[in-house]
C-alpha cells in the first residue's frame, strides 16, 4: 500500500521535471530497495506470486526515477535495474521470481528500446533519402529494422513460431549496435528529439512494467481459465499443501458445474492444506483431507495430480513445496498425470544443479519438533563441537522434468521440454547471468 | 536360507492339508506330538524344521495321490500320520471321501463325525453357507446325542455318532437361521465352523474373505453382537465404504457401564481391549504378546463347566474374546497368525488329558509362541540385520519398529559407526518415540519429516523399514507412510530392508492399500497440536463436504522392497510365498 502511493508520489515528482525532482527522490528510493531488501532477507515476503509483484514494483520505481542521460539511455537503465536486481537477488537466492522479475525487466528495456529506435531509424531513413547522409550505413539499416521492427510488435503479442525463434538471435546481437549508431546520428543532427526521446523510452518502459505487473496479479484467472479443459465430471484430484493458483483453478472448474473430488494432502510441516481444504470446503468442493504419508496408498484411485510451483527452470524440473518429488514418484508409479500451474513469473531461466541443495532452503526445527523438546541435543544445547541431532526441515523439493506431465501457464499448456523455449520469450539471453557484472567489483 | 525343496512339491503340498482326524487315532498320536515339541523348542534354523518335515513326509510314506490321507492343517494330524500306520489312515480316507461331499448337504455330515470330537480346524471357503451351517447343526446334534448316551467324550462311539448325525442333521435343518448367529462373527473371521471337503483340498490355502462393511445385513448381524458400541463416524470416506470407519473415544463410558454385566468377558481381556481401542498398547509384536498373555490368564483361570469338553468350551470363548478384541481395533496379521495357532493347539488337546494338564500345557504352549516366534525371532533378524551394517552407513528409519530399533542399538553395542536418519510423519509421530530413545543411547540422529525424504535421501546408504504384515505377493503391510518412504528410496537407488518376524507372514495377497486398510480417529488429521491458529478445520460447520480420511497401513508393492530380514534370513521378496508355506506347516508343529 505505502509502496504504491510512493511510486505515484515519484511519478509526480518525475512529472514535475527530471532536474528538480531527482535529487529529492533518490534517498527514497534507496530506502524502498532497503524495505525489500530487509523484507527478503528475513523472509517477510512469501510466496513468489507476492514477491514477484513486489519486486516488479520496485523496478518500475526504480526505472520511473533513474536519471537518464543523453547517450546510452537503454543501457543506463540497464545498469540502474542490475545493480538493484542484484542486490534483491542476493537478499534471498533461493526466492527465483525475483530474479526472474529483473531478468524480465531488463528484457522489456531492451525491447522497448529496440523499437524506439527502429522507430527513430525508420525516420532517419526516411529523411536520408533527403539529405544523402550516411549511405554506408543505409545498406543495413533497413534489414535491421525490418528485424526491429518485427520485434517491436511481437513485445505485444508473441506467437511462439519458427519466425520467432529463428529472429530472435539477430534481435538480441542487434541491440546494442542499432542503440548506438542510432545514437551516434541522433547526436549529430537531431538534439531536440534527445529528451522527447528520452522520456518516451523511460515512459514505454513503464508502461510495459506496469503490463507486467498486471500479468503477474492475473496470471492465476488466466490459468484458472483453462480448467474446465483439464478436469471432467467425477474426477479425483490429489494436492498437497495450498496454492492459490491451485485453489482458484480448482474453484473455476467447479464454477463451470463439474462436480469432482478432491484430495488434500495436508503438507507438514506447514499444513497449509488444510487452509485449502478449508477453502474448497467453503466452495462446495467434496474434499477429503489426507496424511502426507497416505499419498501413495490414496494415489492409485487419482486421475490427476494439479500442485503448484515455487519456480520452473528452464530444463522443466520443477522447483516446489518439500514433498511434491514423493508425490510425483506416486503418481508416475501409478501413471497419473502430474500437472503444474505456475503463472510465467515463475519461469525462471536458470538451469538447476543439485537443486535439492542448492536451490533449497532449510526452515526452523521448532516445525518439527516443539520448542524445548529434544533441546539440549542439538548443537545450541550440547555445547560440544558435534550435537548429537539434526533436524532437516527442507522448504523446497525438486520434481525432476520427467516426472511432469504437463505444465499450465498462463500462456497455456506446455510440455517439460518445452519451457526452454517459452524461457527464450520472456528473457534475453544477455541477462541469464545478472550476478557475473560485479563479482571482479567485489 | 530357505531350505531347498528337499521332496516332491506335491508332497509338501499335501503335508499342509488338513487332516480329517480320526478319533480313534487320537491317543497314538498324542504321544508322538508330545516327543515332538520338545525338540521343537528353541530350534529357530530353518534347516532343523525342513529336516524334520522331510522326515514328516518320509515316515508318511504315501504317495501324493493319497491326498485326503493328508495330514494338515491341524498340526498334530501330521505327527500322527507318521505315527499311525498308514493302514489305518486309509481307512479313514475311504469314509471321509464320500462322492460329491461339497454338493450334498448330507454328504458334508458324514464328514463331520470324523472331525467333530477334535473340533478341528475346519474348511472355511470351500462350503456354501448352507453347507456350513448344516455342519454346525450336525456338530450341535452329535453333541446332543453323545450327551444322551452319557459319555463325556464322543470320541469312543464314532462310527456309532455317525450313523445317528445323517439324520438329525435334516431334522435340525429348519432351525438353522435362529441358532447361527452365535457363531458367525467368529466364524467370519477364523472359520471354524466346518470341515474341508478334501477333495478340494487343493484350494484351500485361500484366506477367507474378510467382513465387507459396505454389506448391510452382514453389519446388521455383527452388531447385534457387539459388545463396544461404535458409532459411525460423521462423513464416511465413500471409497472406503467396505470398512469400518468409527467415531473414536466415544465408547468407553458405554464399556465402562457394561463392566458387570460382562460376565463372559475376562478381566484381563478387557482391559487388553481398551488398551488396543485406546492405542495404548500398538505395534504388531505388542499387540500379539498382549494378546496372547490375556488368553494365558483366561486360560489359567478357566475350569471346564460340567458336561463340557474343554477343547470345544475354550474354542468358543476364546473365539468370543477374539471377537471382542476385533470390535476394539481390527486384528492384525500377527495376531491372527497367532489365534490360528493357538486354537489349532486347543483343537489338538487329546481329549484324555486331565484338564490341569491341558491347561498348563496350552500356557506353555503360548510362552513358547512368544519366546520363540517374537522374542528369539526379533534375535535371529537382529543378527543377521547388523552383517548389512557397515562403518560409515546412514540409515534412515521410518516411524518407530520394535525390530528396527533393536538393529539399531545391537549395531551401535557393536561399535559400528553410523548415522541414523528418522523419518516421521503425522499423526502419530512414533518417529519421536524412536529417536529419544536412539538419542538416549547417546547414537547421532537426523530428524525429518516424511516429506523430506527425497531431500535426506541422497546421503541415504540404507533403509530399514518394520512391517506389520508381509503377503504372500510380497506387498509389505505396514504403517502408512512406509510405501512412500520405499518408493523415495527406490527412486534413489538405495536399498530398502524390510524387518519382520516370520509369524507376521500371511497368505493373503493385496494390490493396493484401499482394499483392506484401518482407520484412525479422523479428527487428529484436522488438529495439528501447537497451530491451532492456522488452521481451525473445526470452526467449520460440519459440512458433508469435508472428509477427513486417516489410513493407518498401506502396502508396498514388492519391487520397492530389496531384501526382507526375516527369521528364516534374509530372502528376496518374492520369496514370501515360500516362507508363507513353510512356516504354515512348521508353525502347527511347534
Amino acid at each position: 500500500m505505502d509502496q504504491t502511493s510512493r511510486v505515484l508520489q515519484i511519478d509526480l515528482y518525475y512529472d514535475l521535471g527530471e532536474s528538480g525532482g531527482r535529487l529529492l527522490i533518490m534517498p527514497d528510493v534507496q530506502t524502498l530497495v532497503n524495505e525489500l531488501l530487509f523484507k527478503l532477507k528475513k523472509r517477510k515476503i512469501e510466496g513468489s506470486h507476492a514477491t514477484a509483484r513486489q519486486t516488479a514494483i520496485l523496478l518500475r520505481l526504480v526505472i520511473s526515477q533513474q536519471r537518464i542521460p543523453y547517450t546510452h539511455q537503454a543501457a543506463a537503465l540497464i545498469d540502474a535495474v542490475k545493480a538493484v536486481g542484484e542486490q534483491l537477488v542476493a537478499a534471498n537466492p533461493v526466492e527465483l521470481a525475483v530474479g526472474n522479475i529483473v531478468r524480465r525487466v531488463l528484457h522489456i528495456i531492451r525491447e522497448e528500446d529496440l523499437s524506439l529506435s527502429t522507430v527513430a531509424m525508420v525516420g532517419l531513413n526516411v529523411s536520408a533519402v533527403s539529405d544523402d547522409e550516411g549511405d554506408t550505413d543505409q545498406d543495413d539499416h533497413p534489414v535491421l529494422s525490418a528485424a526491429a521492427v518485427a520485434a517491436a510488435s511481437r513485445n505485444t503479442l508473441r506467437p511462439p513460431s519458427l519466425q520467432t525463434l529463428l529472429e530472435d538471435l539477430p534481435d538480441s546481437a542487434a541491440v546494442p549496435h542499432t542503440s548506438s549508431s542510432g545514437d551516434d546520428s541522433e547526436g549529430k543532427s537531431k538534439s531536440a528529439d534527445k529528451s522527447s526521446r528520452s522520456r518516451r523510452l523511460k515512459h514505454d518502459v513503464i508502461e510495459a512494467v506496469n503490463e507486467l505487473i498486471e500479468d503477474i496479479s492475473t496470471s492465476h484467472e488466466q490459468i484458472a481459465e483453462q480448467a474446465v479443459e483439464h478436469i471432467h465430471q467425477n474426477e479425483v484430484i490429489l494436492t498437497l499443501g495450498s496454492s492459490r493458483t491451485v485453489l482458484e483453478f480448482l474453484c473455476a472448474a467447479k464454477e463451470k458445474k463439474r462436480s469432482f473430488r478432491v484430495f488434500v494432502a495436508e503438507g507438514a510441516p506447514r499444513y497449509q492444506g488444510h487452509l485449502l481444504a478449508k477453502e474448497l470446503v467453503a466452495r462446495g468442493l467434496q474434499t477429503t483431507l489426507i496424511a502426507d504419508s497416505a499419498v501413495f496408498a490414496m494415489i492409485s484411485r487419482v486421475n490427476m495430480v494439479i500442485v503448484g510451483a515455487h519456480a520452473v527452470m528452464a530444463n522443466g524440473g520443477v522447483i516446489a513445496p518439500v514433498g511434491l518429488n514423493m508425490v510425483a514418484l506416486a503418481a508416475q508409479r501409478h501413471a497419473v498425470p502430474f500437472v503444474v500451474l505456475a503463472g510465467s513469473h515463475k519461469l525462471c531461466p536458470l538451469y538447476p544443479h543439485n537443486p535439492e541443495v542448492l536451490l533449497n532452503e532449510l526452515r526452523s526445527p521448532s516445525e518439527l519438533l516443539d520448542f524445548g523438546e529434544f533441546s539440549d541435543c542439538m548443537d545450541f544445547g550440547s555445547g560440544m563441537g558435534s550435537p548429537l541431532l539434526h533436524v532437516v526441515n527442507p522448504t523446497f523439493d525438486y520434481v525432476p522434468p520427467k516426472l511432469v506431465s504437463l505444465f499450465i501457464t498462463d500462456t497455456g499448456g506446455h510440455n517439460p521440454s518445452y519451457v526452454y523455449r517459452l524461457i527464450a520469450d520472456y528473457y534475453s539471453t544477455d541477462d541469464l547471468v545478472l550476478q557475473r557484472k560485479p563479482a571482479p567489483v567485489n | 536360507m530357505i531350505p531347498p525343496p528337499r521332496h516332491h512339491s506335491d508332497n509338501l503340498a499335501l503335508l499342509s492339508r488338513p487332516v480329517p482326524f480320526s478319533p480313534a487315532a487320537a491317543p497314538s498320536s498324542y504321544t508322538a506330538a508330545s516327543d515332538f515339541s520338545p525338540t521343537a523348542t528353541g530350534t529357530v534354523a530353518a534347516s532343523s524344521y525342513s529336516g524334520k518335515l522331510a522326515a514328516a513326509a518320509g515316515a508318511d510314506g504315501e504317495p501324493g495321490d493319497d491326498v485326503a490321507m493328508s495330514p494338515g492343517r491341524v498340526g498334530r494330524g501330521r505327527v500322527m500320520a507318521s505315527s499311525v500306520p498308514a493302514s489305518g489312515l486309509t481307512t479313514v480316507s475311504v469314509v471321509t471321501m464320500p462322492p460329491g461331499i461339497t454338493e450334498k448337504v448330507g454328504g458334508a455330515s458324514v464328514e463331520v463325525q470324523n472331525e467333530r470330537p477334535a473340533n478341528s480346524k475346519p474348511q472355511k471357503e470351500k462350503m456354501t453357507k448352507a453347507e456350513r451351517r448344516a455342519l454346525q447343526e450336525a456338530q450341535r446334534a452329535a453333541k446332543a446325542a453323545s450327551k444322551g448316551e452319557g459319555s463325556k467324550a464322543a470320541a469312543a462311539g464314532a462310527g456309532a455318532v455317525s450313523s445317528e448325525i445323517t439324520k438329525p442333521n435334516k431334522a435340525v435343518k429348519p432351525s438353522q437361521k435362529k441358532s447361527d448367529s452365535a457363531s458367525v462373527a467368529p466364524s467370519e473371521k477364523k472359520g471354524p465352523g466346518g470341515e474341508r471337503p478334501p477333495e478340494k483340498e487343493r484350494k484351500k490355502d485361500v484366506p477367507h474373505p474378510r467382513m465387507q462393511y459396505d454389506d448391510e445385513s452382514r453389519v446388521e448381524k455383527a452388531k447385534r453382537k457387539a459388545v463396544v458400541k461404535q458409532t459411525e463416524a460423521r462423513n464416511r470416506v465413500e471409497l472406503f465404504r467396505h470398512l469400518p470407519q468409527y467415531e473414536h473415544g466415544s465408547q468407553l463410558p458405554d464399556l465402562e457401564s457394561k463392566f458387570f454385566q460382562l460376565d463372559l468377558m475376562h478381566p484381563a481381556v478387557y482391559k487388553v481391549g481398551l488398551q488396543y481401542l485406546y492405542g495404548d498398547v500398538c505395534g504388531g509384536n505388542a499387540r500379539c504378546i498382549a494378546m496372547l498373555k490375556a488368553f494365558q490368564e483366561v486360560i489359567k483361570e478357566y475350569s471346564t463347566p460340567p458336561e463340557k469338553t474343554l477343547s470345544r468350551d475354550l474354542t468358543t470363548k476364546i473365539n468370543s474374546y477374539v471377537s471382542f478384541f476385533t470390535e476394539c481395533r481390527p486384528l492384525s496379521v500377527s495376531m491372527g497368525n497367532a489365534i490360528r495357532f493357538l486354537k489349532s493347539r486347543i483343537a489338538n488337546l487329546p481329549l484324555t488329558m486331565s484338564e490341569l494338564e491341558a491347561k498348563t500345557t496350552l500356557q506353555l504352549d503360548i510362552d513358547q509362541f512368544i519366546n520363540e516366534k517374537i522374542i528369539l525371532a526379533d534375535k535371529v533378524i537382529v543378527s543377521h540385520a547388523v552383517t548389512k551394517i557397515r562403518d560409515g552407513d546412514v540409515l534412515l528409519t521410518y516411524g518407530s519398529s520394535s525390530a528396527v530399533e533393536m538393529i539399531l542399538l545391537h549395531a551401535y553395542e557393536l561399535g559400528k559407526q553410523f548415522r541414523i536418519v528418522v523419518v516421521d510423519s503425522r499423526p502419530k509421530l512414533e518417529g519421536q518415540l524412536l529417536l529419544r530413545r536412539l538419542i538416549g543411547k547417546g547414537i547421532n540422529c537426523t530428524y525429518t519429516n516424511i516429506n523430506a525424504a527425497s531431500y535426506i535421501m541422497h546421503e541415504v546408504t540404507r533403509v530399514f523399514l518394520g512391517a506389520s504384515a508381509v503377503l504372500s505377493n510380497g506387498t509389505v503391510y505396514s504403517r502408512v507412510g512406509t510405501a512412500c518412504v520405499a518408493m523415495v528410496a527406490h527412486a534413489f537407488r538405495v536399498p530398502v530392508l524390510v524387518c519382520c518376524e516370520a509369524y507376521k507372514f500371511h497368505e493373503r495377497v493385496q494390490l493396493d492399500s484401499i482394499c483392506s486398510n484401518e482407520f484412525g480417529d479422523p479428527d487428529v488429521i484436522s488438529k495439528v497440536p501447537g497451530r491451532e491458529e492456522t488452521i481451525g478445520l473445526d470452526s467449520l460447520p460440519s459440512s458433508g463436504n469435508l472428509q477427513l480420511l486417516n489410513l493407518i497401513y498401506d502396502a508396498t508393492p514388492s519391487d520397492y522392497v530389496s531384501m526382507i530380514i526375516t527369521d528364516y534370513g534374509m530372502v528376496p521378496p518374492t520369496s514370501v510365498p515360500v516362507i508363507v508355506r513353510e512356516y504354515r506347516r512348521e508353525h502347527l508343529w511347534i
